[in-house]
């Protein structure tokens, strides 16, 4: 049985010029221990969808279950238990730590909210969640300013874990960071989904990134799910125009083998009351009329499903 | 830089917490201006409450042989038109100036912040209508409002107070209300909910905290303008009376007498003028001390 | 070398910049040198503080004075010494010889002005073009950019994130620079815009015989538009070389340790292996190599004395010990 698993799920943000889709109509499951990569450029619903899976954000019509049970509209008490079971990290780690509030106090809060440890073992517990998340001890008393990116990334997934949840939403976490200290906080995030089975959504713009800690992707565009399926797949074999062109856009450091970029034109626009039908069409080189028809998902080939009317034909299937 | 920055503050010591009372202190101790400005108001305070026991002339005795007396021995800062001791007068009325400016300060500051916290943190409607008050009431100038308030309140030390409570606050309102809605949708308050925070936890530790700091800045740099409108508002025969020794009210009393006797307005214009920077240059080390990416 | 040899060739030779940062000298280019012949492009990576910017303002002569303690070295462009021009002549150097693609298209546009007249602004200043030339130009360069010259009397709220920074560029190409000096020009993107932006600035790099100097963190934004590439680490170069040297046979354990950092689309890495620990403080560098406190080959040796970039084959050149032994 599927950990998590959200169906049909949609969120729209009412705004002066109209209401906007941000996520509309996303269905997909995640397994235990397993991690779903989301994909998408900025504006593209990612992290409204990760925050309205673990109920910062209210949903607007669709079903989220989690361990099996129906989550999608929980009662006070439920919420509570079920905020200890999912946790979310944030990409800035500037921003995500409240500046006057010592590491210490930020890891403990959690820890004392929940009530299960008496005051006595909060400060050792503290100690071991920072060991954790490879947090030196001599920062307890520091204050956020005090500490580069990379460490400040770390408090914040050290009060995600604080609890040991079993779902952790995270939301680019590394985009904000060097390319050295980027590797040395998605280390720490795979060591820890080992040693505790933790199971992710992890959310990114960048492909490398996703293919190297994921195990499933989910490619989404203006709010809508393009095409998911478990990550060797959709590397191997991306089915819908616009994974096509997003991977063939990242830069590779492999210098010899340069493969035939998909240039797209134009840019993504915002989905405000977008009118139905694929909201891809109008970069999409093989767009039709038949394109502005309502979307349906399909299982193109195993476990590989693709939201594109015109799927079987450009890839020849 | 970065490692630097961490090593050095790892070790430091409790109960220095960027933004607490001892930290500010020991940041404003380090800078010798506002120090000077700081003991002068102290110094000026302290003695507008002990002159009357140590200064050979009363503030209100009269002594019509010594009139317009400028400065000598006998009178430090010379006399006014019915020869009663300048230095006497300054000193007895800086309470006046100085407590109008305090009071008047924290009266704005807390409604302010009342108002501007209730309609950031509740939005919507009542939002709404708090914010076109605070519209009509920031249409005047300051000190217009001011006046036409004391005009309706008429005259009077706890008048003037509340005529410049009620003028000041809109500013104070619109800056809490600003905090309480960028810090309201920040990535931490996000993370407090998702810890299962309280929204009074969250609130009180999370958004007060982080709202307020500007704001205190705000208030010190307020007390001097706020002074300087309390003297201007005496001037104009709205606040305290006469013979109440207030600097604004001095300064008024003595404007028909600049021509022959203009050490009568000079002195006090010299003390308006000293506490107003001494508040600025206090005010402004508050607002370095209180900035924590400003190290020393 | 005659001087028809030097037009456009850029020789940075010993540049080192301080400056003072909350009382204390930070030490942000320490004898940096490198050559680019005209027409080439250079690729400077480095992580956030490596120097990377500073070595380009430098060479723009835009650094901001209050804090400048000290910019020492040769900067020598079309044989003449940028660092010693007069601030009449560097003008005419700024924007019209060379000029600058900043990061953040959002801030690097004036927003009260509509986009057409901040491209003709510099052909005005420059080329000493009148206000309809200038205009024409400009609706000319939004063309070669890819925008449509309808466009030219919008604001720069009016457009996207990667459209303004076509706009960028058509303003920092306009004049015809011989030298541009982009950084980080795509940081701010998407990668899908990201591609296009790229491979506008190569095919009008290509068509112009523009030198370029690209300053970036992502290795693989080099790869696509750079001929040469240098390795900036705590404000010295650690490695140089071609595109092929450095990619091909990464030999700094820094350059390693980038390398080693990015999870590559075509390779099977289970576990990254990062550089270890931070950059060293600026404030006060250590004695030895630079590197040194987080290198996993480091040494006594390496601790105690500072090394020199040597060249190891044709134009790769790199300043590590172990090189040196290895030979």
């Amino acid at each position: 049985m599927a950990l998590f698993e959200v169906e049909h799920l949609k969120k729209y943000f009412p705004t002066g010029r109209g209401m906007v889709h941000a996520v509309d109509d996303v269905t997909f499951s995640i397994e235990e221990g397993t991690t779903m990569g989301l994909v998408g450029e900025s504006g593209c619903g990612k992290s409204t969808l990760g925050r309205t899976m673990i109920h910062l954000l209210e949903s607007t019509d669709g079903v989220i279950r989690f361990k099996g049970e129906d989550i999608t509209h929980p009662d006070k008490k439920k919420l509570r238990q079920l905020r200890e079971d999912m946790q979310i990290i944030f990409q800035d780690p500037y921003s995500s730590l409240n500046p006057r509030m010592t590491i210490q106090d930020t890891i403990m809060e959690p820890l004392k909210l929940s009530g299960r440890f008496a005051k006595e073992q909060l400060e050792e517990e503290c100690i071991k969640l920072m060991d954790l998340a490879g947090i030196e001890k001599r920062f307890r008393d520091s204050y956020p300013h005090e500490l580069d990116g990379g460490r400040r990334q770390r408090v914040g997934i050290a009060r995600a874990i604080a609890l040991m949840p079993k779902f952790i939403v995270c939301d680019e976490p590394v985009s904000a960071l060097d390319v050295s200290i980027q590797a040395q906080i998605l280390n720490l995030l795979m060591d820890l989904q080992e040693e505790y089975k933790l199971t992710y959504v992890f959310i990114t713009h960048d492909l490398s990134v996703v293919r190297h800690i994921s195990t499933h992707i989910c490619v989404m565009y203006l709010g809508q799910m393009v095409e998911t399926c478990p990550t060797q797949e959709l590397f191997d074999y991306p089915l819908h125009p616009y994974t096509k062109a997003l991977l063939s856009a990242i830069p590779s450091t492999d210098i010899h083998n340069k493969s035939q970029r998909i240039q797209l034109k134009g840019e993504i626009t915002s989905p405000i009351n977008p009118k139905p039908g694929c909201r891809f069409a109008q970069r999409c080189p093989y767009a039709t009329e038949k394109c502005s028809e309502p979307l349906t998902l399909s299982e193109v080939r195993p476990g590989h499903f693709v939201s594109c009317c015109h799927v079987r034909e450009i890839n020849g299937l | 830089m970065k490692n630097k920055k961490t090593d050095t503050t790892a070790g430091r010591p409790k109960n220095n917490k960027p933004g607490s009372l001892p930290y500010v202190w020991n940041r404003i101790r380090k800078r010798p201006l506002a120090m000077t400005g700081l003991i002068f108001i102290l110094v000026i305070f302290i003695l507008s409450f002990i002159s009357p026991y140590i200064l050979k002339y009363g503030w209100e005795t009269i002594e019509m042989k010594a009139r317009y007396q400028t400065p000598s021995f006998e009178h430090w800062l010379g006399t006014d038109e019915l020869g009663r001791d300048e230095l006497a007068r300054i000193l007895y009325g800086a309470k006046y100036t100085i407590s109008i400016g305090f009071i008047s300060t924290g009266v704005s500051a807390i409604l302010g912040i009342i108002i501007g916290a209730i309609a950031g943190y509740f939005g919507g409607k009542i939002d709404n209508f708090i914010m076109r008050c605070l519209d009509v009431f920031q249409a005047f100038p300051g000190i217009l409002l001011a006046i036409a308030i004391s005009a309706v309140l008429g005259p009077g030390f706890t008048k003037v107070i509340i005529a410049m409570g009620i003028s000041g606050l809109a500013g104070y309102a619109r800056m809490m209300r600003a905090n309480i809605l960028s810090i309201r949708s920040s990535e931490y308050v996000e993370a407090a909910t998702s810890i299962n925070c309280t929204t009074g936890r969250i609130i009180m530790r999370h958004i007060i905290p982080n709202a307020i700091s500007p704001l205190i800045v705000q208030m010190a740099m307020g007390i001097a303008s706020a002074g300087l409108q309390a003297s201007a508002l005496s001037f104009l025969g709205f606040g305290v009376q006469a013979p109440t020794p207030e600097w604004g009210s001095m300064l008024s009393s003595a404007r028909s007498f600049i021509r022959d006797y203009p050490h009568m307005c000079v002195i006090p214009g010299i003390f308006i003028m000293l506490t107003v920077l001494s508040f600025n240059l206090v005010g402004d080390a508050i607002r370095d001390a209180l900035d924590p990416k400003l190290r020393d | 070398m005659s001087n028809t040899d030097k037009k456009g060739y850029l020789s940075v030779q010993d540049l080192v910049v301080e400056y003072r940062s909350g009382g204390e000298t930070v030490q942000a280019v320490n004898h940096i040198s490198f050559d680019l012949p005209s027409g080439r492009s250079l690729g400077l990576v480095g992580e956030t503080g490596a120097g990377k910017t500073t070595t380009a303002k430098s060479i723009m002569r835009i650094l901001p004075d209050h804090a400048t303690q000290k910019v020492e070295g040769v900067i020598e462009y079309d044989g003449k010494d940028i660092l010693k021009l007069s601030e009449a002549e560097m003008q005419k150097v700024r924007g019209g010889k060379i000029s600058m693609i900043f990061q953040d298209p959002m801030t690097a546009l004036n927003p009260v002005k509509t986009v057409g007249e901040q491209i003709a602004e510099g052909l005005k200043v420059h080329q000493g073009l009148d206000k309809v030339k200038a205009r024409e130009k400009a609706i000319e360069m939004l063309n070669t950019v890819g925008i449509s010259q309808d466009r030219v009397d919008e604001y720069p709220h009016q457009f996207s994130g990667g459209m303004k920074q076509r706009v960028v560029i058509a303003i920092a190409l306009a004049c015809n620079p011989e030298l541009i000096i982009a950084d980080e020009p795509t940081t701010a993107l998407d990668v899908t815009i990201q591609a296009q932006v790229l491979e506008l600035i190569k095919k009008l790099q290509e068509e112009r015989g523009t030198s370029m100097i690209l300053i970036t963190h992502d290795l693989g934004v080099v790869a696509q538009i750079c001929d040469d590439v240098a390795i900036v680490y705590a404000g010295e170069i650690v490695e140089r070389g071609t595109l092929e040297e450095i990619y091909d046979h990464p030999m700094h354990p820094y350059t390693e340790g980038l390398f080693g950092a990015i999870p590559e689309l075509s390779k099977d890495v289970h576990r990254l292996s990062p550089v270890p620990g931070l950059p060293p403080d600026p404030t006060s560098l250590p004695q030895g190599c630079y590197f040194a406190p987080r290198c996993p080959y480091a040494t006594d040796a390496c601790r105690e004395k500072h090394f020199a970039l040597e060249k190891v084959s044709g134009s790769h050149y790199v300043r590590c010990i172990k090189k040196e032994q290895e030979g």
